[in-house]
């Protein structure tokens, strides 16, 4: 049974839909990519996963329905969805940001032993837990939105375009960061991306839409060599 | 909630075919008819009916801003007051009759809401509507101030209104029918004047400050026009009020007092002015009719009509009623 | 000179008064953008629960806290009943609707409880103490004491608990919130109920030096606002620091500039009020939202 699995799924802002019937699996330890050119409908099929858009057909997460739950139940469940521009509380300090992510969470020791795990990965955010998230840089608040969702203990993990507007350096330290936890610890991604040869380094599996459906889907290798997706999408 | 109802109603008719300008011609007709015979009709309600028209001048102001600027005051018993001590100093001081005062209290109150406008400019939504809210609650302090002018909390006790010359009216006829004559008047002028261009820039502005200002309508003049125009019937609905209670003092104009004409501008929908006299009855009349469950039912009433009208009806009585009447009007 | 300390430390007795007002609106106003007109009403609603409870002969701190019990209550039930249906509606609906509010509690208190004026007992003695040479009444002092506790535990709460983080976090992003697990709109139900505290808190304060009746909080409120305004209507700290700041500007316009007369102090707040506004528009303690037209 995979972690995630999407049927049929529709989704509509007020008259215009968005998604017209997207199916889908994420299986557990898996990295998931979503490939596909602006407004084909990436960052609609993380939102219906979270419940932050009006949506029907059948989500299962665990095998059971979320497809009415709300994104806080959402979250409650497991997963971690770090929107489009981060979602950085920008008022509060680096520290409350990540406070925010055990927001979840009940047992407190396991938090801390979680917290000291996590910021091995992300060593500056102790030395600037004080500062006010918002006057981070990009890079920075990407790296922290990570890390506020790590801190959740997710078992899906949804990034929502990570590498828009970084340098390209930062882009590979992030997807080295996400692929390492991925490796050691079995974290389960779903990753929306623009930058389709990054991701298909990282994915284990890909689906790439076009105008609200799936057009491709396949393991990375098989997508690397697809001609279509090759032209289209990774530029060679 | 100036938004919620787009539509022009009474206004601008959405469209003129033959048959729907004479028929809303014949309706106006008949309304003029009707409110010229109230008194007849109504013979012992004349007093209140005459606090209704007045009541009406007064929501008429707040609609002409609320509903054609997208600003808010909570405030207009200010201006109300203005008015209303211009006619009683006057009065008072000089011994001129009372419906002579009433063009100068109209002046001076909307020169002092044309001027308040310009700051109120800078404040949007909810900050203007706190300093119009201050306003309201300062005015009766300041008046009570300047006690060799206004008489302090006492305040000044002036001639009753009589009809002039030898004219053999009952003076609450007369008192009905100057006030009604004054209303109608006002409603007229700003038929006509919202029908026109600065209809349209006021409009504008309200539907949208950025875009009104790239079609050059000058929004800072438009809307301190606006707000000075809205003030100056606030004064002459306040001058009435002192000319027919003949007595004038700081708690003539509390902050109820805006607060009820608030209620009867949103009951009355806030956009469209046909139906300003239905919330000017309501706000006179419902407190006749409630203070005999309790001296403080009115509040009560108030209070609750105001929420559940904002909750379940944001266009008040007009949206209602056009709402009941659409399927008839749109056959015509 | 002692008379001028005196002067300033009833300034920063009423000043405190005005800050739990004026934090109470912030409170509202940074998590819902509505300004709470009835936010005084609601207080003075709250004093009269707890004048009942110490009428039928219970004693006063027992009261003072069942009274912020119901006052948190009430104030939650409010947002649920009455606000929530309006959410989603342009501001003024909702202005409109706290102005509502503002004259059915006005009416009910006075229908419940008439309106006559009722006396209410102070927690604190009415003597005065002398520190070097300046008689300080205990009365402003432990008002000023008072404040200074609720506040403090405030900022504790919003600072080190769960619950008070999340509330922060909702104000400033309800979407995030929402992805991070926060019940939002419950999150503005509790903002509302601590709102409602801290004005019964403003409320019992002030009741025993101005005497009880419906219209107790009418100019106060305007003080409040005046305050909210003065340090930035989302700013928390400005909130505090703006009520102080009025209380003694107020205090010592009505002890040394007496052509004003005790009239014109509501005028004159609401002269700083609007100049404040005019040439800050966000309040002394915020950075402008620039807007150009």
């Amino acid at each position: 049974m995979a972690l995630l699995e999407l049927e049929g799924v529709e989704a509509r802002y007020g008259q215009v839909r968005a998604l017209h019937g997207i199916s889908l699996a994420v299986e557990e330890g898996q990295v998931v990519a979503l490939l596909g050119a602006n407004g084909a409908g990436k960052t609609t099929t993380l939102r219906a996963v979270s419940g932050t858009v009006r949506r029907t057909g059948e989500i299962r997460f665990e095998g059971r329905s979320i497809v009415r739950g709300s994104p806080e139940g959402a979250a409650r469940l497991g997963i971690a969805h770090v929107p489009e521009g981060r979602g950085t509380f920008a008022e509060l300090s680096v520290w409350d940001n990540l406070r925010m992510g055990a927001f979840v969470r009940r047992n407190r020791r396991a938090v801390s032993a979680d917290l000291e795990r996590i910021l091995v990965h992300f060593p500056w955010i102790e030395e600037r837990r004080g500062q006010q998230a918002g006057t981070l840089s990009g890079g920075e608040q990407q790296m922290l939105a990570l890390a506020r969702a790590l801190v959740a203990r997710p078992r899906l993990l949804l990034l929502d375009e990570p590498s828009l507007g970084l340098a390209p350096l930062v882009v590979r330290e992030f997807f080295g960061i996400v692929r390492m936890l991925n490796q050691e610890e079995g974290l389960t991604v779903l990753v929306v991306e623009q930058n389709a040869n990054i991701a298909l380094t990282v994915a284990d599996r890909a689906y790439v839409l076009e105008v609200g459906e799936i057009a491709v889907s396949g393991s990375a290798e098989e997508l690397r060599r697809n001609e279509s997706v090759r032209r289209s999408y990774l530029g060679y | 909630m100036a938004r919620a109802a787009r539509s022009t109603g009474g206004v601008a008719p959405p469209s003129s075919t033959p048959l729907r300008r004479a028929l809303s011609a014949g309706a106006v007709a008949c309304l003029v008819l009707l409110v010229l015979a109230l008194p007849v009709l109504l013979e012992t309600r004349t007093y209140e009916l005459a606090r209704a028209a007045e009541y009406a001048i007064a929501i008429l102001g707040l609609v002409v801003l609320v509903g054609f600027t997208g600003q808010i005051s909570l405030g207009h018993g200010a201006f109300m007051a203005i008015g209303g001590y211009t006619s009683g100093v006057l009065m008072f001081h000089t011994g001129v009759a009372g419906a002579l005062t009433i063009p100068l209290a109209g002046v001076v109150a909307g020169l002092i809401g044309f001027f308040f406008g310009f700051p109120a400019l800078r404040l949007s939504g909810v900050y203007l509507a706190l300093a119009t809210f201050a306003l309201a609650v300062a005015v009766p302090s300041i008046l009570k101030r300047f006690e060799g002018l206004t008489g302090g909390s006492g305040g000044l006790v002036l001639d009753v209104l009589a009809p002039p010359g030898r004219l053999h009216v009952r003076p609450e006829r007369w008192l009905y029918y100057l006030t009604v004559s004054i209303a109608l008047v006002l409603f007229a002028l700003t038929w006509l004047l919202l029908r026109g261009r600065a209809g349209r820039a006021l409009r504008a502005i309200r539907d949208g400050e950025v875009a009104a200002v790239s079609f050059g309508v000058n929004v800072a003049l438009y809307k301190a026009l606006a707000f000075g125009l809205s003030a100056a019937y606030a004064g002459v609905a306040g001058s009435l009020l002192v000319i027919d209670s003949g007595f004038v003092n700081p708690d003539t104009f509390p902050i109820e007092l805006s607060i009820r004409i608030l209620v009867g501008a949103v009951v009355a929908g806030l956009t469209t002015l046909g139906a300003i006299p239905l919330g000017a009855l309501f706000i006179e009349f419902l407190p006749i009719y409630s203070q005999q469950v309790s001296q403080q039912a009115p509040a009560v009433i108030y209070g609750a009509a105001l929420i559940l009208i904002m909750v379940l009806l944001p266009s008040g009585a007009a949206g209602l009623i056009r709402r009941l009447l659409s399927p008839v009007i749109g056959r015509l | 000179m002692t008379e001028f300390f005196q002067q300033i430390v009833s300034g920063l007795a009423s000043g405190g008064v005005y800050a739990s007002l004026a934090l109470a609106l912030v409170l509202i106003h940074r998590s819902t953008q509505v300004i709470n007109f009835a936010q005084g009403e609601m207080a003075t609603f709250a004093t009269y629960i707890a004048w009942t409870l110490i009428d039928r002969g219970m004693s006063y701190w027992p009261a003072f806290v069942l009274t912020l019990l119901v006052a948190f209550v009430g104030g939650v039930a409010v947002e649920r009943v009455v606000i929530r249906p309006v959410e989603r509606a342009p501001v003024l609906t909702v202005v409109m609707v706290t102005i509502g509010l503002l004259v059915l509690v006005n009416g009910a208190m006075a229908w419940l409880w008439s309106p006559e004026v009722k006396s209410f007992p102070s927690p604190f003695p009415s003597r005065a103490i002398d520190v070097g040479g300046v008689a300080i009444s205990l009365q402003d002092l432990g008002i000023l004491g008072m404040t200074l506790v609720t506040l403090t535990l405030l900022y504790l709460f919003f600072r080190f608990t769960k619950v008070g983080l999340a509330l922060r976090a909702a104000a400033v992003n309800p979407e995030s919130s929402r992805l991070a697990g926060v019940r939002v709109s419950w999150m503005l139900a509790l903002g509302w109920g601590l709102a409602a505290m801290l004005g019964a808190v403003s409320g019992m304060m002030i009741a025993p030096t101005s005497f009880l009746e419906p219209n107790m909080m009418q100019v106060i409120i305007i003080y409040a606002f005046a305050a909210a305004v003065l340090g930035g209507i989302n700013s928390p700290v400005g909130a505090v620091v703006g009520g102080l700041l009025l209380g003694v500007a107020l205090n010592l316009i009505g002890a040394y500039a007496e052509f004003l007369g005790p009239e014109l102090r509501l005028p004159v707040a609401l002269a700083i009020l609007l100049a404040v506004l005019l040439v800050r528009p966000a309040g002394l303690f915020e950075r402008a939202v620039v807007k150009r037209v």
